[in-house]
Formats: structure tokens, C-alpha cells, sequence
């Protein structure tokens, strides 16, 4: 909470989430020059929920939120996933 | 009817912060809709994305996305500098955000470019010949990334409201819930660009 | 401002003079209202376009307007209805007034934002009335935009659809509007569950708002680009899916009705327990239901889509999750006839009006479990059993509910009282014009009266009669309706502070509220509908 207790993210913290953020890019460029068939898109996508959980929770600070926030935010994502699987449902049977 | 003398200016940060993030949840779902098209798109013409997404240049798409990292840093320090008190600091980083968003902007006119002096745009004789697949991913190509485009030029005008506030110091180490917002607008459009330029760019 | 003397917010004098003190006004029930005042035009508007509709089906073939005429006409009528009258209509009006009311607060969070709000709202619908007047001509595509016609069509769409998204634009503010302030800005001492269940409706439905818009705006987006570019989307010939953009356009817009219904519902709910002098029947099954169908409302979208070449597990798995979420709603259904039970109940036209919402509603709900059915679905789809079903919804549901809650706090927001002699025929003539107009509707087509057809066979012929005649009987207890309203908002007796002996938060307000409704904060009940 911003009122009460302002958290104070140190300029550290946040210059070693970017050094990963980096790391994980360059991990994705190599990882899906090789051909690894059906798990290329899994781990791609895999990397990039790692690197957006990141960014949530350090630069956009929602490590240090409230509670309601959080679940909040899982549940847009959560939502949009169901939202997908059931629209595959048509697509994948058709 | 004014409020200065009746209503009460009440000065509330979280529901501020809580109304960004809400705002941002729209965005996502925004974008969410493209990539669901996207998804779906690929699933029925793997072969085409596939070949298609050779033609992109990766080395500009890495760049861009380092770029849009390192602005994101940027930004989040700079709510740790105003938070220090340090407005010259603060000013600096935002600064720098905007000149790295300034850089992403010419980029990605030089990647546009590009493709537009080989025929390949939108309506154009080239996409007309294009297969299926491959017209359809140029075209949610170049319209994803002109929308997260134009998300960018919107990030960059409200960090430029922001840095005007700061300097004339509306926006202060104890009131900074506006570069909070701000920030969080800019990190939404490193967000979209995480899963965008893998899946554009690399995904084989 | 002086405690002694009250001033209400109609009365209260600032920086502005004249119009300028609405139309630049940041309080809320101002906002409402001019939201309501446009509503109204627009409600009106759309109405006599469905009473020339019913006039051209009196008789199999032409016979006052041409085909064209008359395809640009139910375009425009679904538009007006729809963006500008039903999704607004309920969240808009008596959510801007009564939302911060009755959870104790001074305002919205955002007073700006809302004010804002309205100027998107009438500048999308500015757009909207435009786009029929161009030289291409009215939109024809229904107001559903359906690819890949609407990609190919020469009439004005994307002005049309420029607006739908302008509209769906001002639809998320006000849905953020709302969830910020039911979260930041309850009374000290409300919880959740100690507030009124009209704010958990429009909690809910703000979420809708704010999560299935930007899924339609997108929709629309690439719709544009797709008119604008030759991009490709939904226009098969350019390689995309129409099927696809049916499923992106219901993926808002199955949860829109929600945005339509769950408001309405939490207006129904405020109105049984006051004229029965009783406590709500199940508080929190009634609150958690509204959430409950604004979750699983989500997800139900394919039930639009039965004939339009989904695969054979897609049909089912939607036709299963659509009869889950009758589910909630009958929770609801069930909860309103038990708090009338043994309750002391007053006849009042608001009440009456709740009646015949619940009637109604039944209706429209029953026959959506014919269509959630994937077997008899496709035997009644795209026929006028369709329209018939959705307009006991919408109207039946969403309508009647806006004039009971007209009825229910006319008098808090002019402070003056209606006649309700006036009042009970205009329910009545309603009620009967209603029934009338489209019961007809199911049994024709059943029967294969498709829907949206400017021509019939001679068969169906009785039944077109009979709702013409019932349009009539509707449209004059609607004009009965706002006579007596007009009439009492300007010459009506004084109304009290708590006519129908209310127990929420706002019946404790002199009517109508000050510009500030509450000098002092208000005692949170620890059941708002306490009548002990």
C-alpha cells in the first residue's frame, strides 16, 4: 500500500530482474533456432509468462500490492486462458 | 457548478492506482483478442507462419526488445529516485525512457520500411498474391505491431506529461501516483511486446 | 453549505449558470441524469423505428417502406437499442445516482472520468445517427456486423462501427468507474456483504464492462482495418474466418447481455423487499449469483453460434455451460417470490412493474433453454422465436426493470410525485402491449417466420396482425408513462424524504439529496434491508 507503507524498490533489485529479462530473451532466440518440433511454441510461450511475471512483480511492483490485486490480475489472465482453450474447443475438433 | 467550495478534494492513490491497473486489464484484453485471432490463424496454416516469420529480421526484433527492457528498467527506477527524493535523477530516467522509446519508434520505421519498398504492406499487389496463410500473417503482422505502435506513442506522450510534472514538481516524493500510472502504462507495452516478438519473430 | 437549510443538487447553485451547470457538471446525479434524458430521447427514437417495422409486417409485402429501407431500419433500430439505450440504460442512470448513495460515499472515485464518460457516450452516439444519414447509405448489416458481409457491404459501416466502439469505450470507463469506487469508497463499517444488493449487481457488471469490451472493440478495430486495407480477417476471399469474427463479436456480446441483465435484476432486488416490508430472502445467494453469472456469462458465447459450422464438441460444451448459468438466475427468481412470501405487500405501480419484470423475465428465460439446446436450436434459429425470446429479455427485462426503478426512485431524484392511477394503466397497457407484440412471435416461429425478413407468406399473417396491434397498445402506455412523469416532475406533489418506507441508505436522504447527499456518514446496517 502506497499510503501506509511505501515500498522502496532498490535500483539493485531492479537491475538484476532486467540482467534475467535479457538472459531469458537470449534464451528464447537460441531455444527456438533449434528445431524442437510441437515444443518450440510451448517453450517460447513458457519463457515469455516467466519474463511477464517478472515484469509484474518487480517493475510494476505488484510483489509489494495488496492481496486484491493480485488475485485480480491472475484472474484477467486466467480468464483470457479459458477464453482460448474453449474457442480451440470449436477449432481443433472442426 | 464548481466542487472547490463543496466537494471535498479528497486525494486517493490507490483507487488512482487500482483504476491504472483496471485500465490496463482493457488493454490486455484488447491485445488479447489479436493474439487469440493469431492463435488461431497459426493453428490452421503452421507452414505459412512458419515461413513467414522468416522474413521478419530477428536481429531488429532483438534489439527492439533489449530496448524496450532496458526502458522498462528505466522507468521503474525512476519511481525509486522520486521516492529518494532525487528529482534530477528521476528527470534523467525518464528521460532516457523516452530517447529508448524514441529509438524503438525508428526501428521499427526502418523494419516497416523495409517491408513497404518490397511491395509488402497492407492492400498492397504484393499481399493481393500472397497465399492464405501468408497473407494472413502479414496482415495481423503489421497490425499487431502498428497497434502496440501506437501504444507506444500514447506511453510516450504520457511520460512527457509526466517529466513536465515532475520538473515543475506536481509530482512529488510524497505524491507520484501519476509517474506510477505512467510507469505502469509503459510497462503494459513491454508486456505485449514479450509475447509479441516471439511470436512474430521466432516461433518456427 | 448551510446544514439548517437544505439545498438540493437540482437547486444547488455553482460556477455555472443555466445548461453549462449540467453539461459541465462532475456530480453524479447530475450525470445520471443527462444520461437519462438522452436515454429516453434515444429509447424513443428506437421505439418508433420498431413501430414502422411492425407497420411494414402488417400485410405480406410492401407496404410502407422499401427492402432496403426497411434492412437500414432494424440495423439502426438494433444499434440505438443496444449501444445507446440497453447496455448504458440501467448502470448509466440509476447506477451513477444511486451506486455512491447507497453505499454511503459522496461520489464516484473518478467525478471527471464519469463526466467524460457521457461525452464519449454522445459523441459515439452522434456517430451513430450519422452514419445513417451519409450518402452510402444506412448501415445494412444488422447490428450485429457480421463478416464477411459487413467487410463487403457499400453501406456506411465503418462509421457505424466506429461508433459501436465509442461507445463500448465510454461503457469501460463507467464499468471502471464503479468497480474503484464500490472498492475505495463504501461507507466506514460496510463490508461486501453489508452493502445493498443493487451496488453488487453493477459491481459485477462492471467487471463485465471492463473485461468483454475491449474484446468486441478490438472485433470492430479489425473489422475497419479489414473495410480500410484489405486486411484479411473474416473475409474468406481474402483467406480469414468469418466464423472467427462470430466468435470474437459473442464474446462480448453474450456477455453484454449481462451488462444488460445483471443491473436489472439488482433494481428488482431493491424493489420487492421495500414494498413487502420484508428482509431479502437469501442475501448472499443473490449477491454471489450476480457474480456467479458474470463469471460463467463468459463463457457461453458458442451458444450464438450453433448453425454457423461450429464442431460437434463445441456445440455441446456450450449448450452444457449455458444451462449452467440458468442456474444463477433462477437462484434470483427463487429469492424474489420468497421474500414476497408472507411479506406485507403494497401494490404500488413500482412494484407492479417488478411483477411484470419477473413475469416476463420467466418468459424470456424458459424459452432460452429451447435455444441453449443445440437439437431445438437449430430448428428455431434466425427465426422470429428469436427475436420474440431476446426482447422478453431485453425489453421484458431490462425495460421493465428500468421503469420500475423509475417508478421505485422518482421521487428521490425530482423529489416530487407521479399520479398513480396514471401509472397503473401505463403498467397495464404496457404489460398487455407487451405480451401481445411478441408472444405471437414465439408461435410463428416455431412454425418458420424467419426473422429480419421484409416479406411473408399469408400464413403467418394472423400473428403479424396481432402484433402490430399490441406495438400500438405499447407505444401508448409508454406515452402514458412519460406523460405522467413529465407532468409530475414538473407540477407533482412534494414527495417525502421515504414514500414506500425504504430502508436502504437513500430513503435516510432528504429528496432530493443534497449535492454532497451526506452531511455526515451515514449508519451502515449490518443487513441493509432491516424492516424490524
Amino acid at each position: 500500500m502506497s499510503n501506509n507503507s511505501p515500498h522502496i524498490t532498490d535500483y539493485k533489485v531492479l537491475a538484476k530482474v532486467l540482467l534475467v529479462l535479457m538472459f531469458l530473451t537470449f534464451v528464447t532466440i537460441e531455444i527456438t533456432s533449434i528445431d524442437l518440433a510441437a515444443f518450440t511454441v510451448t517453450i517460447a510461450l513458457l519463457v515469455a509468462g516467466i519474463k511477464s511475471f517478472l515484469v509484474l512483480s518487480y517493475f510494476m511492483h505488484l510483489k509489494y500490492e495488496n492481496l486484491l490485486l493480485k488475485i485480480l490480475v491472475t484472474m484477467v489472465f486466467v480468464l483470457f486462458i479459458i477464453i482460448v482453450l474453449i474457442t480451440f474447443i470449436d477449432y481443433s475438433f472442426r | 457548478m464548481s466542487e472547490k467550495h463543496t466537494h471535498i478534494e479528497h486525494r486517493d492513490d490507490e483507487a488512482s492506482k487500482l483504476g491504472m491497473w483496471l485500465f490496463i486489464f482493457t488493454e490486455l484484453l484488447l491485445f488479447g483478442g489479436l493474439f487469440l485471432v493469431y492463435s488461431i490463424f497459426r493453428s490452421q496454416y503452421p507452414t505459412s507462419f512458419h515461413e513467414g516469420s522468416l522474413e521478419l529480421n530477428v536481429t531488429i526484433g532483438a534489439l527492439n526488445t533489449m530496448v524496450l527492457l532496458v526502458s522498462s528498467m528505466t522507468i521503474a527506477m525512476a519511481i525509486t529516485a522520486i521516492q529518494k527524493k532525487n528529482k534530477k535523477l528521476t528527470l534523467i530516467l525518464i528521460g532516457i525512457t523516452l530517447f529508448l522509446a524514441f529509438v524503438f519508434l525508428v526501428n521499427k520505421y526502418f523494419e516497416w520500411g523495409a517491408k513497404f519498398h518490397h511491395g509488402l504492406y497492407p492492400g498492397s499487389d504484393l499481399m493481393e498474391l500472397l497465399d492464405r496463410g501468408h497473407h494472413l500473417y502479414f496482415s495481423l503482422y503489421f497490425f499487431m505491431t502498428g497497434l502496440h505502435a501506437l501504444h507506444i506513442i500514447v506511453g510516450m506522450i504520457l511520460l512527457i506529461i509526466t517529466y513536465v510534472k515532475v520538473k515543475n514538481e506536481s509530482i512529488k516524493h510524497d505524491h507520484f501516483v501519476f509517474l506510477e500510472n505512467g510507469a505502469l502504462y509503459w510497462h503494459l507495452v513491454d508486456l505485449i511486446w514479450i509475447f509479441l516478438f516471439p511470436l512474430m519473430y521466432l516461433i518456427s | 453549505m448551510n446544514n439548517t437549510e437544505h439545498v438540493s443538487f437540482l437547486e444547488h447553485q455553482g460556477k455555472h449558470k443555466g445548461i453549462l451547470a449540467w453539461i459541465l457538471s462532475t456530480d453524479h446525479k447530475r450525470i445520471a441524469f443527462l444520461y437519462m434524458y438522452a436515454i429516453a430521447a434515444f429509447f424513443l427514437v428506437g421505439a418508433i423505428l420498431g413501430l414502422l417495422m411492425r407497420f411494414e409486417l402488417i400485410a405480406p409485402g410492401e407496404t410502407i417502406m422499401k427492402p432496403q429501407t426497411y434492412n437500414g431500419i432494424f440495423t439502426v433500430h438494433g444499434i440505438i437499442m443496444i449501444f445507446m439505450v440497453v447496455i448504458p440504460g440501467l448502470s448509466a442512470v440509476f447506477g451513477n445516482f444511486f451506486l455512491p448513495i447507497l453505499i454511503g460515499a459522496k461520489d464516484v472515485s473518478f467525478p471527471k472520468l464519469n463526466l467524460f464518460s457521457w461525452y464519449l457516450f454522445m459523441f459515439g452516439s452522434a456517430l451513430a445517427v450519422a452514419s445513417q444519414f451519409l450518402k452510402s447509405g444506412p448501415p445494412d448489416t444488422g447490428w450485429t456486423f457480421y463478416a464477411p458481409y459487413s467487410t463487403t457491404t457499400g453501406t456506411s459501416v465503418i462509421i457505424a462501427t466506429t461508433a459501436a466502439f465509442i461507445l463500448g469505450f465510454s461503457s469501460i470507463l463507467t464499468g471502471l468507474n464503479f468497480i474503484v469506487t464500490v472498492h475505495r469508497l463504501r461507507a466506514p463499517g460496510m463490508k461486501f456483504f453489508n452493502m445493498p444488493l443493487f451496488p453488487w449487481s453493477l459491481y459485477a457488471t462492471a467487471w463485465i464492462q471492463l473485461l468483454a469490451t475491449p474484446v468486441v472493440g478490438i472485433t470492430l478495430l479489425m473489422l475497419i482495418a479489414e473495410r480500410l486495407f484489405g486486411i484479411g480477417f473474416f473475409n474468406p476471399d481474402l483467406g480469414g474466418d468469418p466464423v472467427l469474427f462470430q466468435h470474437l463479436f459473442w464474446i462480448y456480446s453474450h456477455p453484454a447481455v449481462y451488462i444488460m441483465i445483471l443491473p436489472a435484476m439488482g433494481v428488482i432486488t431493491e424493489i420487492i423487499p421495500t414494498f413487502c416490508q420484508k428482509k431479502v430472502y437469501g442475501y448472499k445467494a443473490i449477491a454471489l449469483s450476480s457474480l456467479a453469472i458474470a463469471g460463467v456469462g463468459f463463457l457461453v458465447w458458442g451458444h450464438h453460434m450453433y448453425t454457423s459450422g461450429m464442431s460437434e464438441q463445441a456445440r455441446w460444451f456450450f449448450s452444457l455451460l449455458t444451462f449452467i448459468v440458468a442456474v444463477p438466475s433462477a437462484i434470483k427468481v427463487f429469492n424474489w417470490i420468497s421474500t414476497m412470501y408472507k411479506g406485507s405487500i403494497d401494490m404500488k405501480p413500482a412494484f407492479l412493474f417488478a411483477l411484470a419484470f419477473i413475469f416476463l423475465f420467466m418468459i424470456g428465460g424458459l424459452t432460452g433453454l429451447i435455444l441453449g439446446s443445440v437439437a431445438t436450436d437449430i430448428q428455431v434459429h434466425d427465426t422470429s422465436f428469436i427475436v420474440a425470446h431476446f426482447h422478453y429479455i431485453i425489453f421484458g427485462g431490462m425495460g421493465f426493470a428500468f421503469f420500475a426503478g423509475l417508478h421505485y426512485w422518482f421521487p428521490k431524484m425530482y423529489g416530487r410525485m407521479y399520479n398513480f392511477k396514471r401509472a397503473n394503466f401505463s403498467v397495464i397497457a404496457l404489460f398487455v402491449g407487451f405480451n401481445l407484440l411478441y408472444f405471437p412471435q414465439f408461435i410463428i416461429g416455431v412454425q418458420g417466420m424467419p426473422r429480419r425478413y421484409f416479406d411473408y407468406f399469408p400464413r403467418f399473417q394472423w400473428a403479424q396482425i396481432l402484433s402490430t396491434i399490441g406495438g400500438v397498445i405499447l407505444f401508448i402506455g409508454l406515452i402514458v408513462m412519460i406523460y405522467n412523469l413529465v407532468k409530475a416532475a414538473r407540477s407533482g406533489e412534494k414527495a417525502p424524504a421515504n414514500p414506500w418506507n425504504g430502508s436502504t441508505l437513500e430513503w435516510q436522504l432528504p429528496s432530493p439529496p443534497s449535492i454532497e447527499n451526506f452531511d455526515e456518514d451515514p449508519v451502515v446496517k449490518e443487513n441493509p434491508y432491516d424492516y424490524n
